[in-house]
């Protein structure tokens, strides 16, 4: 216990510094999601109009995933304080966690290719229109489900 | 000189000390948070593959878009950024516990964990509210030609397509998938923020009896912190792939 260094503290001391940084951080996460909030609502007034801009709606997602990326950079490097740890340990944790982009990329891959299978008679099962709708339990208004 | 330098660089392996500078105790909770967070990263790539797979989901916009106490008001995304807010700031002040900690000051650790523990309560309400709103309230759906009455549940969804019918739109059946992975990953998040009030409790409990004081570190809080910066980092992504995108 002994030799370890808390590094956390070290680079910015005990007092104000730190917790200036702390606020700093709590704003940035703050401004970051209130944009998200207004490109989300963009993309819900975009959807309802006449004709929805398919690949406006696809670039606004896009950018509100890099802000949620951005989020969670911050929220680890400052609140969970890796940034401040020696490299070996960070790398220790960021480099399994690069498993996630192809997992990410596999997975949905295989999801539209379901889609492509599901919608034609290339798969092994019938197309879509083929399926017998099963039957659902009646449920009156008021009652549980 | 040369030699100096090498003994130097490798002296972070060289034993008698942790080649990390971490104690175990945080080594273990960062690789248990690693652990965890592929868990919830499975559950949500599953989401995202089974959404991929099918030809219509659910608009979110139209699912979540109802506020306590302002009735049928159409209001997309508002209670779940009143949820995303508290979960934020509930962390800002778990960081500024751990940080009082670290200056040994009982006092400013135990107003920290007070208002990190309350702030989780208030998502856990928010969260309980919004359950029992989409499993109690009834929305039209058209099943096998007549009209039904439906919640939104592991079984049942009634925001598919929209049809026409006796002259006006009405929602037919969605996919049941919906359900299944709103409430199972929500659920399974909702689980993780009870689970780090319950040890934020206990946190503050070991605080008020000085047992950090004893010990001459304030360690505990640093892990319990993990846990709960953790909760609020997943949420950043199932705030993102259920509500936003």
């Amino acid at each position: 216990m002994s030799a370890i260094t808390t590094t956390h503290e070290a680079g910015a001391g005990h007092g104000a510094a730190q917790v200036k940084r702390i606020w700093k951080a709590f704003w940035i996460l703050l401004v970051i999601t209130i944009i998200e909030l207004i490109l989300g609502l963009t993309i819900y007034f975009i959807d309802k109009q006449a004709n929805p801009s398919e690949t406006m709606i696809h670039f606004l997602k896009g950018v509100i995933i890099i802000l949620s990326l951005a989020k969670a950079f911050y929220i680890i490097s400052i609140f969970m304080h890796m940034g401040d740890e020696i490299r070996n340990f960070i790398m220790s944790v960021a480099i399994p966690a690069t498993l996630f982009i192809w997992f990410i990329f596999a997975f949905l891959f295989d999801g539209n290719s379901f889609k492509n299978l599901r919608n034609t008679d290339a798969g092994s099962h019938p197309a879509i229109e083929n399926v017998q709708p099963h039957t659902v339990p009646v449920i009156k208004e008021g009652e549980k489900n | 000189m040369d030699t100096a330098v090498a003994k130097t660089r490798s002296s972070w392996w060289n034993g008698g000390r942790s080649p990390f500078n971490v104690s175990y105790g945080k080594l273990m909770m960062w690789y248990f948070l690693m652990s965890d967070s592929f868990t919830f990263g499975a559950f949500l790539i599953s989401y995202g593959t089974i959404r991929f797979s099918l030809n219509s989901w659910v608009d979110h916009n139209y699912v979540f878009n109802k506020f306590p106490f302002t009735g049928e008001a159409n209001l997309p995304l508002a209670f779940v950024s009143l949820m995303t807010f508290i979960l934020i700031f509930s962390s800002v002040t778990m960081v500024l516990a751990v940080h009082e900690g670290h200056r040994m000051n009982r006092k400013g650790v135990e107003k920290w964990m007070i208002l990190t523990i309350l702030g989780g309560l208030a998502f856990l309400s928010c969260q309980a509210w919004e359950w029992t709103h989409l499993i109690t309230s009834r929305h039209e759906v058209l099943v096998d030609g007549a009209i039904q009455y439906w919640g939104t549940t592991t079984s049942h969804n009634p925001w598919g397509p929209q049809v026409l019918y006796n002259g006006h739109l009405v929602a037919t059946p969605g996919p049941v998938a919906f359900g299944g992975y709103f409430f199972g990953i929500t659920g399974f998040h909702g689980f993780h923020v009870f689970s780090g009030v319950v040890i934020n409790v206990i946190m503050l409990i070991k605080t008020s009896r000085g047992d950090f004081d004893k010990r001459g570190h304030y360690e505990m809080i640093e892990k319990a912190g993990l846990y709960w910066h953790f909760v609020d980092l997943v949420w950043v992504f199932v705030f993102l792939c259920f509500y936003l995108i």
